[in-house]
């Protein structure tokens, strides 16, 4: 690693950035050292989209890269972390302002702007989605496309019909070729060890790297997509040290699938990591539709998710319940946890110093057992809340549906991610019915005292948590036991893009 | 969307929100995009750690210390008056021993950046004399603890009216408040200028007031401070008063450094520092007929003020004007109570104290409708003013509802969105379904526009016609998104028959326009529009008697025409910017100032009566929703709205304020939850924590449309005022909600549904009586 300036492509060229202290963030310099300013602050916490941009980066075989566009939350993303990518602001989209790009266009001739500060933000997420989809997407789509950007003026209706209406206007596609070329000179640069204002910041390119460095700085903070750390920094003014950045560590970006297994490294993100477990198991997907919100995806990753052990880390409850493992690197040794035992006590895990979480692993269900899974968040907002409840489970029937394996697990409702013992107790064994059901739930006021807090009452965590496991059983009953439909609100609620003209 | 007319000029066509292109382009400048003078200094407020009690001893000598610190005050600091109170002189700007809330700005700090300011402010060490804080309405209640006396009227023979009434029914609801959440925080940037005076570039929809709270605090006089304001990045009421103590801070600041200070508040600091909507709770008894028609209605409503009175009067007010919502009401008992807590001063927001006031009605005719197992619809259409004046006209302030047209407006939705069939389709979907229950409601809205307050019912313009033919616009309407510059233009350019692009509005100055209203009670273009027309006309009188000068004919100043930009009078035709330059040549005035005052309106604060309100805005809505009754999770799966706009000047926009405006009231009655922890800490302090709705929140089926409906009193091109009403057409979703509560419970049993109706709200009143 060699020190020198964090260079990324912007504006048509490479663009180096030197004196500004790793933590900065790239809104911050957007705004006050380059002024800007088109790209605005919000909330400072990933959570409004105002500051939304778009990040380039080449993903694919070498030499057959291909240019990767992704909205990402400008306001909590570091300096540090732009090294070697592309960036795209509102500015780039229309050099003129006679000279809109398509869903601007779309915003205007929809309406999709009331007081427009929130705007340039939504013309960015547009823009992701615009480049990625080459025709237009179904609603469903377009609203996840904006579950990051808040709107307070418009309702969203003119900007959801803009996201539609810009497909029909004349394709202005990014010429991506400059950019892809840009890219892959700035790939050739040796990795960045950064330092400026008195602090350090280090983007190893290999595992290798990264193992040495973290037993040499055990003490380093290690951040991969800033999605949380960035809100230390933004919100509460601490001082991180030195940071050792995952983002440029391409073997933990490896997603591996075979032999019945799935294994998801600690660098993948969100995005990437929810289509694989979809993918791999397809219970995933209502979790991951409403787990955070797109920018928040694109930048954080399921490692960091897993490894900072919040006790409402939304991924965790559904990861427990399939048995996953964590698999741990300290120098050149790794070992294997199950993801439970990982969780100590309230952010609090079983890393030891110079160790760093490498990967997830899923194991496919044994083959002479059904296995049913469900997980859900209950939260207030359909969209990127972090959950009051969060919950995953899975049990396995023999021929007899007698349940034989029970993992039921739980976030919201203890200081970590935490399986229900009593309730999984109350089950194995017994046949899969309303009964069985009946003394889970009742059970699992055993396992959990869970707090009183903003997000919502112990009583109604407690309520929530039995109920979700008769929902459990009511969509997984043998035929003929349950005829309740429909169970999830989500069939009621059709997005048919027609039915709204 | 239909719109009856095709006009002929600008003003009618659904023209694009005048900065439009600069929105989405980024281009759009807000108060921290302008470039910053070489010196500026940048302001953090340091806010307290308890709810109430006195600060015992604060020591600042670290935060002095920071580097790049160049100015700590406090409350002594301040060399004018220390209060930022719209009405009473009840709110200091910084605190001084006493502490009243939780994240009361007890000093502030200017630093060479915001950085080093916020970071100065975190090493202040604060020791306290705690003491227990009143949190909620019972406790004050309990202590008698008012920002303003309770006020009690009686309409009607109360008492006579229950002791007849064939029916009885009390209820109880808890209703939240609201934070505004506008995308932009609040912001002012204080640049000193030569001979002791000051300018303020700030967010805010009430320039004038905050120029008069600056320059009491300066200990100067309103001729030294100006304030001037583009465009804010949403308002909502939240900056009517509350921009002010901002800006207050950042002015003492300036004045003390001689540096320009820009004082732009972290998200946080924002919510938890500036008010909100205010929270209420009801109890009620209501007599009324076998078919639903009230007799009587005996109400007590109680309103988290918080710690100050701000503008908590007048919002009490609006609700106790807006508690008959479109329905008369023959015998009320009235009780109102404004109690004084330690939280944040509750404000102005979108509707100003009428939702609350129209959420009880609901709920009133809502649980007679159960209770009497009648369609609720029905019931509401049985309580409606009359169409007529008649014997069921007066509202309870005194005012003879003259302009109804709540029952054809009702009619017409009811049967565009096939009201009856979806009801029945409903119930016959609820008796399979055990888990998900469907609701459907059609509620009404019945909004008055005016501000209570009568004075403020006035505004100025100023117009300049400059010698090309250009025109240049100043009012003391603040843009805040609503597309009142958007509408000033259509107006002006229609008044000289320009093209839109010949018309440019300055930005807000109260150095242009003096002592302008606050931007609020919906009523920017009804007041600005007339003033800037009246400026308008001022100066075509001018320019139709010169064209008598020039022409040998001879022209009827009447019949001058000005449109596609010419001038004409019969035979006589000139370009406008032609005729601009002759007339400047001939020594004409080409600028001239409007002015406008609302006529016939009148209201005594005192007695509660009079005429406060020149027209009223109606629309309705019908909600269909679902819930889940294992996690008590919702979702609005269709809503149709249909509003009265008047003649809209522009129906882009004002279809653009009724959804938002929807969505907005959609956020407070569902998912945006105020939470203080017990020691008065509010936690939901940021968008993590606090859940306006998002794109996925939009109902897939939302039809919108105006009614077509020319306002009855000349307001501005008969256009009605749009900026509020659409607000309290959520409640219907509110009400669609209480109906899917009601079908999981047992028939006939009472729905004690609270507001928000979080899915916690929401599984709490489908086990009545359970902790949960």
């Amino acid at each position: 690693m060699s020190e020198r300036p964090i260079q990324f492509y912007f504006r048509g060229e490479i663009h180096a950035v030197q004196g500004a202290a790793p933590t900065r963030t790239l809104l911050q310099y957007l705004r006050e050292d380059l002024h800007q300013t088109g790209t605005k602050e919000g909330c400072a916490e990933g959570d409004c989209g105002a500051c939304t941009v778009v990040v380039g980066e080449l993903a694919g075989e070498p030499g057959r890269e291909e240019l990767r566009l992704r909205a990402v939350n400008a306001c909590i993303q570091f300096l540090p972390a732009l090294d070697g990518k592309a960036l795209f602001t509102v500015e780039d989209l229309a050099p003129a302002a006679a000279d809109l790009h398509p869903v601007q266009q779309a915003l205007v001739d929809r309406h999709g702007s009331q007081c427009g500060f929130c705007t340039p933000g939504f013309a960015m997420s547009l823009f992701a989605l615009y480049e990625n989809r080459d025709s237009c997407p179904p609603r469903d789509e377009i609203d996840h496309t904006l579950s990051g950007n808040l709107c307070r003026c418009t309702g969203y209706r003119p900007i959801v019909d803009a996201a539609r209406d810009a497909y029909a206007l004349p394709r202005r596609p990014l010429d991506r070729q400059p950019v892809i070329a840009a890219l892959r000179q700035l790939a050739a640069l040796p990795p960045l060890d950064y330092v400026a204002d008195g602090r350090r910041s280090h983007s190893p390119r290999t595992l290798a790297e990264l193992a040495a460095l973290r037993l040499r700085l055990p003490e380093a903070r290690l951040v991969a997509g800033g999605t949380d750390v960035g809100l230390w920094v933004t919100k509460q003014g601490r001082d991180l040290g030195e940071l050792i950045l995952l983002g440029a560590v391409d073997e933990l970006k490896r997603i591996r699938v075979g032999d019945g297994q799935l294994e998801i490294g600690a660098g993948v993100t969100l995005t990437d990591a929810f289509a694989a477990l979809t993918a791999f198991e397809p219970q995933w997907a209502e979790l991951a539709r409403r787990f955070a919100s797109t920018p928040v995806k694109n930048a954080g990753t399921l490692g960091g998710n897993v490894a900072n052990g919040s006790p409402i880390g939304d991924s965790m409850p559904a990861l427990i319940a399939l048995g996953a493992t964590i698999v741990l690197q300290r120098g050149e040794t790794t070992r294997t946890l199950a993801l439970e035992d990982f969780y100590l006590d309230y952010q609090k895990t079983a890393l030891q110093p110079g160790e760093f979480v490498r990967a997830l692993r899923l194991d496919a269900p044994p083959a002479p057992l059904v296995r049913h899974f469900r997980a859900w968040k209950v939260a207030k907002r359909l969209d990127q809340d972090i959950s009051a409840v969060a919950a995953g489970f899975a049990v396995h029937l023999d021929a007899d549906q007698v349940v034989r394996r029970a993992r039921l697990a739980f976030g919201g409702m203890a200081a970590t991610p935490k399986r229900a013992a009593a309730a999984e107790a109350a089950l194995l064994g017994r046949p899969w019915s309303p009964a069985t059901i009946r003394l889970g739930m009742a059970a699992l006021r055993e396992d959990y005292a869970p707090f009183t807090d903003v997000r919502a009452s112990s009583a109604y965590r407690l309520s929530v948590a039995a109920n979700l496991l008769q929902r459990f059983w009511l969509e997984t009953a043998p035929a003929g036991a349950s005829t309740v439909t429909p169970l999830r609100l989500a069939e009621l609620a059709p997005i048919d893009p027609e039915a709204r003209q | 969307m239909s719109h009856a007319e095709t006009p002929a000029g600008l003003v009618g066509r659904p023209l694009p929100h005048e900065s439009a292109r600069l929105h989405v382009s980024g281009r759009a400048s807000y108060i921290d995009d302008l470039p910053e003078p070489a010196g500026t200094l940048h302001a953090a407020p340091g806010l307290s750690g308890i709810a109430r009690g006195r600060i015992r001893r604060l020591d600042l000598s670290a935060v002095r210390a920071h580097p790049g610190v160049r100015c700590v005050i406090t409350a002594a600091d301040i060399p004018g008056e220390n209060n930022c109170g719209p009405i009473l002189h009840d709110d200091p700007i910084i605190a001084g021993d006493e502490i009243q809330f939780h994240g009361q700005v007890i000093f502030a700090v200017a630093a060479d950046t915001r950085d080093a300011a916020r970071q100065a402010v975190r090493l202040a060490k604060v020791e306290y004399d705690v003491a227990t804080p009143i949190l909620d309405m019972d406790a004050a209640i309990a202590a008698e603890s008012w920002v303003l006396p309770p006020f009690a009227m009686q309409r009607g023979e109360v008492d006579a009216a229950f002791a007849g009434a064939p029916h009885r029914l009390a209820g109880r609801a808890v209703l939240g408040g609201q934070e505004h959440f506008y995308l932009e925080g609040q912001i002012s940037f204080a640049q000193p200028r030569d001979d002791d005076s000051l300018h303020l570039l700030c967010s805010t929809q009430h320039p004038t007031e905050m120029q008069q709270l600056v320059a009491h605090a300066l200990g100067w006089r309103s001729h030294q401070v100006s304030v001037e304001c583009r465009r804010m990045g949403g308002g909502f009421g939240g900056k009517e008063s509350q921009s002010a103590q901002w800006a207050c801070l950042a002015a003492i600041l300036a004045v003390n450094t001689g540096k320009p200070v820009k004082m732009r508040l972290d998200r946080d600091d924002d919510m938890v520092a500036t008010g909100k909507r205010h929270g209420f709770q009801y109890a009620w008894e209501s007599a009324f007929d076998d078919r639903g028609r009230l007799l009587g209605l005996k109400l007590e409503m109680a309103s988290n003020c918080g710690f100050s009175a701000d503008l908590s009067g007048p919002v009490n007010d609006r609700t106790i004007c807006h508690i008959d919502n479109a329905y008369y009401l023959d015998a009320l008992a009235l009780k109102s109570l404004r109690c004084k807590t330690n939280t944040v001063s509750n404000t102005a927001f979108r509707g100003f104290g009428g939702p609350q006031g129209m959420f009880v009605i609901e709920n009133v005719l809502d649980d007679i409708a159960r209770h009497l197992g009648c369609d609720p619809l029905a019931v509401r259409r049985a309580n409606f003013y009359d169409v007529e004046p008649g014997a069921r006209s007066t509202t309870p302030y005194g005012m003879v509802v003259t302009d109804n047209v709540a029952p054809a407006l009702v009619a017409e939705l009811a049967a565009d969105c096939d009201y009856a069939a979806r009801r029945a389709a409903i119930a016959e979907f609820n008796a399979t379904s055990p888990v998900l229950k469907r609701g459907i409601a059609l509620t009404p809205v019945k909004f008055g526009i005016s501000f209570n307050a009568t004075h403020y019912n006035q505004a100025g313009a100023l117009v300049h016609v400059y010698t090309d033919g250009t025109v240049l616009v100043s009012h003391g309407g603040t843009e805040m998104g609503q597309g009142l510059y958007t509408k000033i233009r259509q107006i002006v350019a229609d008044e000289f028959g320009l093209p839109f692009a010949d018309v440019r509005l300055a930005s807000t100055d109260t150095s242009r326009v003096a002592n302008t209203s606050a931007t609020a009670a919906s009523s920017g273009t009804d007041l600005n529009g007339k003033a800037a027309q009246n400026a308008c006309r001022n100066i075509k009188a001018r320019l139709a008697a010169f064209i008598g000068e020039l022409s040998t004919l001879t022209v009827d100043p009447e019949k001058v025409e000005f449109s596609g930009g010419q001038v004409r009078a019969g035979a006589f035709a000139m370009p406008f910017g032609e005729l601009a330059m002759a007339a400047y040549r001939a020594r004409i005035q080409l600028w001239d100032a409007g002015f406008y005052k609302t006529p016939k309106i009148h209201f005594d604060p005192v007695s509660k009566l009079g005429r406060p309100f020149f027209y009223f805005a109606y629309g309705a809505a019908c909600c269909e929703v679902a819930i889940d009754t294992l996690t008590g999770e919702s979702r609005v799966l269709r809503a149709d709205l249909l509003h009265d706009a008047g003649r809209s000047i522009n129906p882009a926009l004002d279809i653009g304020q009724v959804e938002g405006g929807f969505i907005q009231g959609m956020g407070w009655l569902t998912s945006e939850e105020l939470w203080w922890r017990p020691d008065g800490k509010l936690m939901s302090h940021a968008p993590s924590t606090y859940k306006i709705p998002t794109a996925s929140d939009l109902p897939a089926i939302f039809n919108v449309r105006l009614y077509a409906n020319a306002n009855a009193e000349d307001s501005i091109h008969r256009s009605k005022a749009v900026g509020e009403p659409p607000f309290m057409l959520a409640l219907a979703v509110f009400q669609a909600l209480r109906d899917a509560v009601g079908a999981a419970l047992p028939a006939g049993r009472p729905v004690r549904l609270d507001a928000p109706a979080t899915p916690e709200a929401i599984l709490r009143a489908l086990n009545p009586g359970e902790a949960a």
